[in-house]
């Protein structure tokens, strides 16, 4: 296929992800907004931080969750913007037209419009609206992916592309989860920590899951190894990177040439398996996920030299 | 020659003088009377979602606002029937080969001239004429691979071209999304299978294109569609025609050219192009060859064009056939290289060039409607009849200051056609686009674009300028 065509798979896959990604923010900000003694400013600027827009607001300005929303809704210029992450999916998907589904487009360019006619005002009463209408989209998307595409390389770039977006967002959660969120008078696994690591796993739609593998033991180590390590669980790090690591073993296969994100994937994939249970919690958590980060921002340069991006 | 049905009245495509509905419209009447208007005025919204959805948008040059407007459609089909058809396919089919014919003519031998019969000066001195594809052989002799002949009707039998469109007429993806979408929503009107389809088009293309292989081309031809990116108006189209012929949709940055060859672009390495249905202009394929300062072009893409490497359809230069000033020899063209009599007649034309014609174009431009040689989609015209003293007036000075760049005609009564409106049906002018494929053979699927005036009145069916359009129906013998 095109190496444009490729390009523009993996990109339309990573910004439907990510308007998902912001949306599930965005009520993650809104919860622990509500929580007893929250510090509104810590909450949704710790939400800024994760979508990587926290120096769009002033370093010492109370940030609001009107803030929040023209930020991460309607802000044309914000690449984690929902507006702009629906909008760049669905350019990138009409540059690519003919690779894809009926059905797949109609997601993309169903009522692509509708976030111009809002203001701040309407985004906010509407929010929760907002929400669901966006995982709609990005359910939609995926619904129409999953049953009507061809398994052909694009499948396989758009699949890559959705994944190492997915990857990114758990990391990032984490990151601020643990160096931003906790006031340093806290005490980890206290109260407000424990009310935190809910509203992670929630924004993750991962809290019955947690409990379907652990079983209602909510502790940050295990949270940490559920969501960098799990097997079965889809937003998890080691999910993501096994997912990335097919896909990119499948185009191996069909161009049959191997490239230095072979390598990459592999050497992630092995690290995550043989660390022992705990041991990232315990060596840093922030280091691990900064270098985590490095290492997915990596990969997604090297497959985009792999196949000519 | 008559250019009116004689009562003054414009020709009604639906009914006869005696207002009794014309056998081909009598299905259509019976399903507008089932319907109703305000019927079809509520499926009328349903068809504009479907349109939306789809993503079949337009957009319009120097107009600003919506970059992907949707052209207004008209659920009422045009209908031609069986016989009618008869004469067009004829008279279309003879139009594409004499001017195929014409182009590798100019670009040979030139007899035609030698002959007298075109003036030497209105082809070599003409801008759209190439001086770089003489001497060139193109497979087949076939330089204008799509040819859109823009067709009008004043009476019963008189249909007449108004324009030739030989480079990239655009505008097939509506016919097949208009019958698309009429199909959709009323299954009942095509169950009897009276109405030819044309959903085909697509295969006939990929075979057209497959035929005008170049003789480097060893095996099965790669095809490709190159569109200057989804900016351009037309870009819907150039997508959907390269998804149903199921090659690559490709941008100049997609393609390279090395040794002799064009190749495109792909994660497993170059890949080699054959046949390159081109949406671009002339002037920006290759910036080595025509406009330096193109952004869009291939460099050297004209180079291995030359050589045999590549084909491109239509074929640099092939403008010089559609250009306003030798429209009005065609019908000569047709009787010089086929040895026939044309089917279809021109509209009489004055070319300014000529000073007699221009005298009289000066004398008369409030009747008539005067065009640029070079111009096309309804821009730079003058609707005499129509038009303010000022207007007129200003226009006439352009024309004196540069005669050879006009021509004019006279105003035609254009046939209208029945058009739903907000409480009953209208007429409303109406004129015809068929696509004619030219490869080894000649195709011509049954049926073309229907563009309608939408506003009582109007001439000017041009999607720029607020037309709209409508599926358009051939009949079959049954």
């Amino acid at each position: 296929m095109l190496s444009r065509s490729a390009d523009n798979l993996f990109w339309m896959a990573r910004y439907i992800e990510r308007a998902e990604a912001t949306s599930r923010l965005l009520v993650m900000g809104q919860r622990m907004a509500l929580l007893p003694g929250a510090h509104h400013r810590d909450e949704w600027r710790s939400v800024l931080r994760v979508a990587g827009c926290e120096h769009r607001v002033g370093e010492h300005a109370l940030v609001s969750e009107a803030d929040a929303v023209r930020l991460l809704v309607l802000d044309e210029d914000n690449p984690a913007s929902i507006r702009t992450s629906l909008g760049r999916a669905r350019a990138n998907g009409r540059a690519v037209r003919t690779q894809l589904t009926q059905d797949m487009w109609e997601s993309l360019n169903d009522g692509w419009r509708l976030l111009e006619s809002y203001d701040l005002a309407d985004a906010r009463r509407e929010l929760p609206h907002l929400i669901d209408w966006t995982k709609a989209r990005a359910a939609t998307f995926r619904g129409a992916v999953s049953t009507g595409m061809l398994r052909n390389d694009g499948h396989d770039f758009l699949r890559i592309g959705g994944a190492i977006e997915r990857a990114n967002m758990t990391l990032r959660l984490l990151d601020v989860k643990y160096h931003v969120l906790l006031p340093e008078t806290e005490v980890v696994g206290g109260g407000r920590d424990h009310y935190q690591w809910n509203s992670v796993l929630d924004a993750l739609s991962g809290k019955r899951a947690f409990h379907h593998v652990y079983g209602g033991q909510l502790r940050p180590w295990l949270i940490t190894e559920f969501l960098v390590r799990d097997h079965i669980f889809p937003r998890s790090l080691a999910f993501c990177v096994a997912q990335i690591g097919y896909h990119l073993g499948r185009l191996g296969t069909t161009h049959d040439a191997r490239h230095a994100c072979h390598e990459t994937v592999e050497m992630m994939l092995e690290q995550l398996d043989t660390a022992a249970e705990g041991a990232i919690f315990e060596a840093g958590l922030h280091e691990f996920v900064g270098g985590a980060l490095n290492d997915i921002n990596r990969l997604s340069r090297e497959i985009a030299a792999a196949y000519h991006f | 020659m008559s250019l009116e049905s004689g009562n003054g009245m414009p020709f009604d495509e639906m009914c006869d003088d005696t207002g009794a509905v014309r056998e081909c419209y009598r299905g259509v009447e019976r399903w507008i009377a089932d319907n109703g208007v305000a019927g079809l005025n509520r499926r009328m919204e349903e068809a504009e979602a479907i349109f939306r959805r789809i993503g079949i948008t337009f957009a319009v040059y120097g107009e600003g606002g919506d970059p992907e407007r949707l052209i207004p459609f008209d659920l009422i089909p045009r209908i031609f029937s069986a016989a009618e058809w008869r004469v067009l396919e004829r008279g279309i089919g003879q139009r594409a080969r004499a001017l195929n014919a014409f182009l590798h003519d100019v670009y040979h031998r030139a007899e035609i001239i030698r002959a007298g019969i075109v003036p030497a000066e209105l082809v070599y001195r003409n801008a759209a004429f190439l001086p770089d594809m003489v001497g060139v052989d193109v497979p087949g002799r076939v330089y204008s691979h799509i040819v859109g002949i823009d067709i009008v009707r004043t009476g019963p039998d008189s249909f007449q071209v108004l324009e030739d469109n030989c480079r990239t007429p655009s505008g097939v993806s509506y016919m097949l999304e208009n019958r698309e979408i009429m199909q959709r929503m009323f299954p009942g009107l095509f169950a009897d299978g009276g109405v030819a389809p044309v959903d085909d088009y697509p295969a006939k293309l990929r075979q057209t294109l497959i035929e005008v292989a170049p003789p480097a081309c060893k095996g099965e031809p790669v095809v490709v569609v190159l569109t200057p990116g989804p900016l351009n108006s037309a870009y819907y189209e150039h997508s959907y025609l390269a998804d149903l012929m199921g090659v690559e949709l490709v941008e100049p940055a997609d393609l390279f050219v090395d040794a002799d060859t064009v190749w495109m672009r792909t994660t497993r390495g170059p890949k080699r192009v054959d046949v390159i249905y081109r949406r671009i202009d002339d002037d920006y394929i290759d910036p080595l060859a025509f406009r330096p300062d193109s952004m869009l072009g291939l460099p050297g893409l004209f180079h291995v064009y030359r050589r045999g490497g590549v084909t491109l359809a239509s074929a640099p230069g092939a403008g010089i056939a559609d250009d306003k000033a030798i429209y009005c020899f065609v019908p000569k063209m047709i009787e010089f290289y086929l040895g026939e009599r044309p089917v279809l007649e021109n509209v009489p034309t004055w070319r300014c060039a000529d000073p007699d014609d221009c005298a009289y174009v000066l004398d008369h431009l409030g009747e008539l409607v005067a065009k640029e040689v070079h111009g096309s989609g309804g821009y730079g015209m003058l609707i005499g009849p129509q038009s303010t003293q000022a207007e007129i007036a200003a226009y006439a000075n352009r024309i004196r200051a540069n005669p050879s760049e006009f021509i004019a005609q006279p105003t035609l009564d254009l046939s209208t056609a029945p058009t739903l409106g907000p409480t009953t049906t209208a007429g409303r002018h109406v004129d015809f686009r068929p696509y004619c494929l030219v490869g080894k053979n000649v195709r011509l699927v049954p049926g073309g674009l229907t563009r309608v005036a939408l506003v009582e009145g109007s001439l000017v069916v041009n999607s720029s300028q607020g037309g709209g359009v409508k599926d358009s129906w051939v009949l079959r013998d049954l």
